[in-house]
């Protein structure tokens, strides 16, 4: 469309501004897009009049979507959808007080297009630009998530190697949740890394938190530990419930050239006799 | 062409590798190490690997082989300072090293040396003091 000749939609837009906001306001209040339970009457006001604001400004300065004027609009949209997501607001009902400024429209641009081809043609463009707003503000919300999501990935990821030194050359390695080959690999290298760094002679994988032991896990589980052998240090693992062992031996896993003990006591017991430590308990005086 | 350099340190052969091996750098190693342990009659053979960052399936297969060679020769083999990624790829390619032993830093290497020769009967004092070594626990 030539810059001269204006839309039918920027006349609207400009001329019967009042008259679109006023109807619009009342098709959201009507549709129950508006959510009165979750954000006040004259926010939305507010929110519906500086949107039409920024939409007329960009509608008029034409219809190539890369210019500044549609940037305020889309850094206008981005804004409401992540305050609204803040305030309750569902990605659909933040796509749905867009959407319904097409009805509100609707009527006024019969009126000033005069002919049907006209309508037709002025319809179109604003259905598929009101459509177009409407979709970048679910995507908006999307990659909103999709950000939490990966940064708790990560933020679990940490959490769940912790590597702990137990006693001088004595490293445990409390393991909890499901067991994957990415988390295995985490483990693997944290464990090595700080083997390493502390020149531990001992380290103790509990498994207590380790709700299920599968073929794949028990090889996970014997890498880790034939790696750490190679390094020079020992393995043992702990916290081997009843059931894990039943399934250890059901499922044919030989486990008979790593030390295996039930709990993190007796592993640790037998981790500070390897590294050549006493254990006795203080009689009488010597007590603190 | 270079070389390994093989120390020989009383009874025991010391073998650092600091370079990056190669494969015709291993068969020399190779070569080199079964001809010194039966010429000097060494008993035990401590292989250094702390400076090799990472190995490929040859090389692993190399360190596996040199350590048994050595074991068959009736050398007990130590193997060092291995490196966390090549502990992870040697596990990896299956190559789990059987029959070796292993120890975090060469003074520990030592000190299991001397254990298990002392345990077999074949060293008199198991102290590291001839040689200077600390004989302590090392932490």
């Amino acid at each position: 469309m030539p810059p001269s000749q204006p839309s039918v939609l920027a006349t609207v837009l400009d001329q019967d501004r009042g008259d679109v906001l006023k109807a619009w306001i009342q098709d959201q209040m009507a549709g129950g897009a508006a959510r009165p339970d979750l954000m006040q009457p004259s926010e939305l006001q507010d929110q519906s009049s500086q949107f039409l604001d920024l939409l007329a400004a960009a509608v008029n300065a034409g219809s190539a979507r890369d210019g500044a004027a549609w940037h305020a609009v889309r850094q206008f949209l981005a804004g409401i959808s992540s305050s609204r997501a803040a305030q309750g607001f569902t990605p659909v009902d933040t796509a749905t007080f867009v959407l319904s400024l097409k009805q509100a429209l609707l009527g006024r641009l019969q009126q000033r297009s005069g002919d049907a081809t006209r309508f037709a043609a002025e319809l179109w463009s604003m259905t598929t630009l009101i459509d177009e707003l409407a979709l970048y503000t679910t995507s908006v919300a999307l990659e909103a998530r999709e950000r939490i999501i990966a940064r708790q990935q990560e933020e679990m990821l940490e959490l769940s190697t912790p590597v702990v030194k137990l006693w001088d050359g004595i490293l445990a390695l409390p393991m909890i949740g499901t067991l994957d080959s990415a988390r295995t690999q985490v483990v693997m290298e944290s464990l090595l890394q700080r083997i390493v760094q502390t020149g531990a002679e001992v380290a103790i994988i509990d498994i207590t938190g380790v709700p299920t032991v599968d073929t794949l896990v028990a090889q996970h589980l014997i890498k880790t530990v034939t790696a750490a052998r190679l390094m020079g240090a020992e393995c043992i693992i702990s916290g081997i419930r009843p059931q894990i062992a039943a399934t250890i031996v059901h499922l044919g896993v030989d486990l008979t050239n790593v030390d295996t003990k039930a709990t993190l006591a007796d592993a640790f017991r037998l981790a500070l006799r390897r590294t050549g430590h006493a254990l006795g308990r203080a009689t009488g005086s010597e007590r603190a | 062409m270079e070389r390994i350099p093989i120390l020989k340190m009383g009874r025991f052969l010391l073998v650092t590798i600091q370079v990056d091996m190669h494969d015709r750098l291993a068969l020399a190693l190779q070569d080199d190490l079964t001809a010194r342990i039966t010429e000097t009659g060494a008993r035990g053979v401590l292989i250094d690997i702390s400076a090799l960052e990472m190995v490929d399936s040859f090389i692993g297969r190399m360190i596996a082989n040199i350590a048994a060679m050595a074991r068959i020769l009736d050398a007990q083999t130590v193997v060092t300072g291995m490196q966390p990624a090549v502990a992870i790829t040697l596990v990896e390619l299956g190559l789990d090293l059987p029959g070796v032993r292993t120890a975090l830093t060469v003074e520990r290497g030592m000190l299991l040396l001397r254990a298990v020769l002392h345990a077999a009967g074949e060293l008199d004092q198991p102290s590291a003091a001839d040689e200077g070594l600390d004989a302590g626990p090392a932490d």
